[in-house]
Parts: structure tokens; sequence; C-alpha cells
């Protein structure tokens, strides 16, 4: 189980927070249909750290650079 | 081959002897390239795809390298069910060409792996339920597949084990079963494959992981692994799970995330349910291993994680909601409980296709359903990997149909990784 700090309400169990996706694949909204559909769908989901996007029932949204074998969370940042 | 064919007449010939004459299924092999096909991953789709390269296209000269023992990633940890029963056409055709050999398989490979059609019902808990089953149902008929859209007295009278009385915690108005769907022995799926597959002289490296790969120019011409470098015409990618990791290797990006999914199984008892029961309203599923322990498992963990671990809170919602549909799970102890890393694309269907490079392939993305595939997959990923075209049944499946917008999307839900 991961203990998420939400920069808003302190350690909080991960069953109130959801994934959302990677930071690297928000589209924005002048990106050229290649690079949306590259960002969208391509993924480079590495077997270690990657940083990601959480949102928390509170309605916080973070940043969160997590590693995907240990579950250690390096930081926490507000979005 | 130590033991030769298997027969009646050599376990006769073990009774009296012992049992001291059965050799090594397959050998250890050592790597000797180059091979015409390398195929990274000796899980049961791996090790299908040699067997079928060797059988059917006739290209002995293949390598199948394992980072670990075959059968020991998804091939092991999944929960057995074998079904074709999608509402998409390409998936309907892909799976149940996969069912087709998964009933004659023991046959084939000369190797029990214990394939048993006792029926595979998802159940209906409201009209919606009904609804969706029976449209799901309808469009199964039209396309050749068996499905039986059926009333609570009939889900009664299949499964008594369900908790069908008034007060009981989901109703249950009835079900859809696709009477062929069943189970199978997932270990022996790999041994089996493994065994024909070495006798066809394919070389099965365990202990192999695969750390990069050889290129010249954009072709890549083998890979890099841990019992050094191994030359290869064709190398096919075949890891689900790992997938994102290993193209990465050759600095490709996929649209696949891996996810984690656990199962359990409790102690074994006495036959108390011959069916193979699924609710996907309920987001759990529960059948009887044939050495008597109950095996279920539900939703996936939502979050991207390599570890092969899951959360209790996963595990529980499968659980509680199993024991609200069959009140007598709650007197069984759980023995086990694991993980299993998925290999989630992004509408939820395979991806079978060449990559980027040239000579570089993929068979992966299976998210959940990859068990069920393992010799429709083999067979249709062989034929890429020998005629370097895609089979029609995985010809849908191509990789860039996300660009296209032609993804094979069952649920519907848009670009994200996909559970069903």
């Amino acid at each position: 189980m991961l203990l998420i700090p939400c920069p808003h309400c302190g350690p909080r169990n991960q069953e109130e927070f959801a994934y959302e996706r990677t930071l690297d694949s928000v589209v924005r909204l002048n990106d050229a249909p290649e690079l949306a559909i590259a960002t969208l769908y391509a993924r480079a989901n590495p077997r270690g750290q990657e940083h990601e996007i959480w949102s928390h029932t509170c309605g916080q949204w973070l940043r969160l650079t997590r590693d995907r074998i240990s579950h250690a969370i390096h930081s926490v940042e507000p979005l | 081959m130590g033991a030769g064919r298997y027969n009646a007449l050599a376990l006769l010939r073990g009774a009296i002897t012992g049992h001291r004459h059965w050799g090594r299924a397959w050998r250890a092999a050592e790597p000797r390239g180059p091979y015409d096909v390398i195929i990274i991953g000796g899980g049961g789709h791996g090790l299908s795809t040699a067997y079928y390269l060797a059988k059917v296209h006739g290209i002995r000269r293949v390598a199948v390298v394992e980072k670990g023992y075959i059968g020991g990633g998804n091939t092991g940890r999944n929960t057995t069910i074998v079904r074709s029963n999608y509402r998409q056409a390409p998936l309907q055709s892909l799976f149940e060409y996969s069912l087709k050999l998964w009933h004659g398989l023991s046959d084939e490979l000369n190797y029990n792996v214990m394939f048993s059609p006792r029926g595979a019902l998802f159940l209906g808990h409201s009209d919606a339920d009904m609804a969706r089953l029976a449209e799901r149902g309808d469009a199964m008929i039209a396309n050749g597949l068996d499905a039986d859209l059926i009333g609570r007295d009939e889900v009664a009278r299949l499964v008594p084990l369900l908790d069908m009385s008034p007060d009981a915690r989901w109703p249950i108005e009835g079900g859809l079963i696709q009477r062929r769907g069943g189970t199978a022995r997932h270990d022996a799926v790999a041994w089996g494959f493994a065994r024909a597959a070495d006798s066809l002289g394919v070389d099965i490296i365990e202990n192999c992981e695969v750390t990069g790969f050889l290129r010249e120019g954009n072709r890549v011409t083998g890979v890099r692994t841990t019992r050094g470098d191994i030359a290869a015409g064709r190398t096919g990618i075949c890891v689900a799970g790992n997938s994102g990791h290993v193209a990465g290797l050759a600095g490709i990006k996929l649209p696949i995330e891996s996810h984690t999914l656990q199962a359990w199984v409790t102690e074994p008892v006495k036959p108390m349910i011959d069916t193979v029961v699924m609710s996907q309203t309920l987001h759990c599923y529960f059948s009887q291993s044939d050495k008597g322990g109950m095996v279920g498992g539900g939703d996936p963990d939502f979050f991207p994680s390599y570890a092969q671990r899951g959360a209790p809170i996963r595990l529980e919602d499968s659980i509680a909601q199993s024991i609200a549909l069959a009140p007598a799970l709650s007197r069984l102890r759980m023995v086990r409980s694991w993980a299993g890393v998925t290999d989630m694309s992004f509408d939820g269907s395979p991806i079978i296709d060449e990559l980027p490079l040239d000579g570089l392939y993929l068979n992966g993305g299976w998210c959940y359903g990859g068990f069920k595939a393992t010799p429709g997959s083999g067979s249709v990923y062989a034929h890429l990997l020998a005629t370097g075209q895609s089979h029609p049944l995985a010809a849908p499946f191509y990789l860039n149909r996300f660009a296209d917008g032609r993804t094979i999307d069952e649920v519907g839900s848009g670009p994200m990784p996909q559970s069903r």
C-alpha cells in the first residue's frame, strides 16, 4: 500500500488517490496532430522512476516522482 | 528427448520400473547463433510462437531466450480462464481461433494441458446488465460463436453455489454462457509447448536476459544478453508485462503501460463448482482448479507498476464480491495471493506487428486477456515472423491503429490503459 503525502492534507491512504497519467502525456491545445498522437499514446513505461500526475479526493492535483518497482515515492508537489 | 512419446504404455512401463526412465522434457540449450528467429520471452506465447514457427513454417533455427525460467511470468500467474466471448469482431475472431486450437491442444502437443471446457458464465445483476449481455451474445452469434443467454433459474441450476435467496447481497437475473470456454493447466501449457518446440530443434535458453539489441543502421540483427550476443535474422519481442521495458531498449515507446493484477487461491476442497463464474459488474471472477482450490481475481491496482505485488485493498474487493455471490467461499482459508504485471494497451487489445526498426517485431499489449490466447497468439505471431506479413486475424491489431483512429476498443473508454 502507498502512503501518499498530499500537499494539502498530509499523508493519506492510497485508496483516496487516483493515478491520472504520466507528466509527459498531457496534450497542449496548439500541439500538431503528430505530436498530440505521440503524447496521447506513446509511453516510456520505464522499469524504474517516472513522473506522474495523480489526483486526491480533496481536489488537489499532484506531481509524483515514483519508482515503479520499489513503489518508493521520491517527491510530491502540488500541480 | 529423454522419454520419447508420452502414452499409456510408457506410463505402464514406469509403473514396473519405478518411473525412473523419464528424462528431461526439453534440453537446457546454450546460445549458438546465428538463428533465423530469436523470440524474447519464454512464456506461453513465446514458446507457442517457437513451436508454430518450427511446425507450420519449417523454420527450425529458432531460439527462445528467457530471463528467468519458462512460464515464470504471467503464464504462471493468471487464473487460467479460456474463452472467446468478446463483442467486437476482430477480438472474437482472434480469440475464437485460439479457442479452437485449445480444443485439440493436448493431442497436438502430446502433452496433457488439462483443458476443461466447463463453460464460462458472465452474470447479469440487473435489466441493464441483461441487455448488455444480450447485445454481446447477439454479436457473438452473428460472427458464428456460441453464446446462450440464460435466465435466473438456469443459472441457479448450473451454479448451486450462488446466493439466489431473496436477501442476497447481489441479485442475479441471469447470465451469458459460452459452453466451450473453460480452464486449462497454465504451467502445462508452457511445458507442453516447450517440449514440443524442443523436439523440433528449437533452443530454449533460460536465465538469459536481454539487455539490448544488435543494430546495423535501422536493422536489428540480434540481441545482447547476459549470456552474450546472439545474432538473428528476425527478432520477436513476446514479453507481455515488460513490453515497454524491452521496446525501450531499442528506443521505442509503445501505447502500453504496465499495471498490476492480483489473484488468489484457497485451500483445496472437494468439487463445489464446475463452471467459470465472472461478473463484469462486480469486477470479480472465480473457478475451481482441478486440484480443488478456488481461484479468483478482480480489478487491477489502477496505477503503473512492475513490482509483481499488489495492494490489499484490491484483493479485499475481489474477495468481498466473490463471497457476496457465493457465501460458502467465506468458510475457506485463502492459502496464497500473488500479482502479475500486465501489458495494458490503450484500447484494451493486443498489438501484433513489426516495430519501426527492420527485423524487430512485437507481440504484446494483451492486458488481462493473454492466457486464453496462448496458442492462437503464437500461431499468428509465427506467421508474422516467418513471412514478414501479418496473419489476416492479426492484421487489425497493428501498431499504428492508434494514430489512424482504428482502435479496437471493447469498452469504448478512450485512450487510457484499459482492463477489458
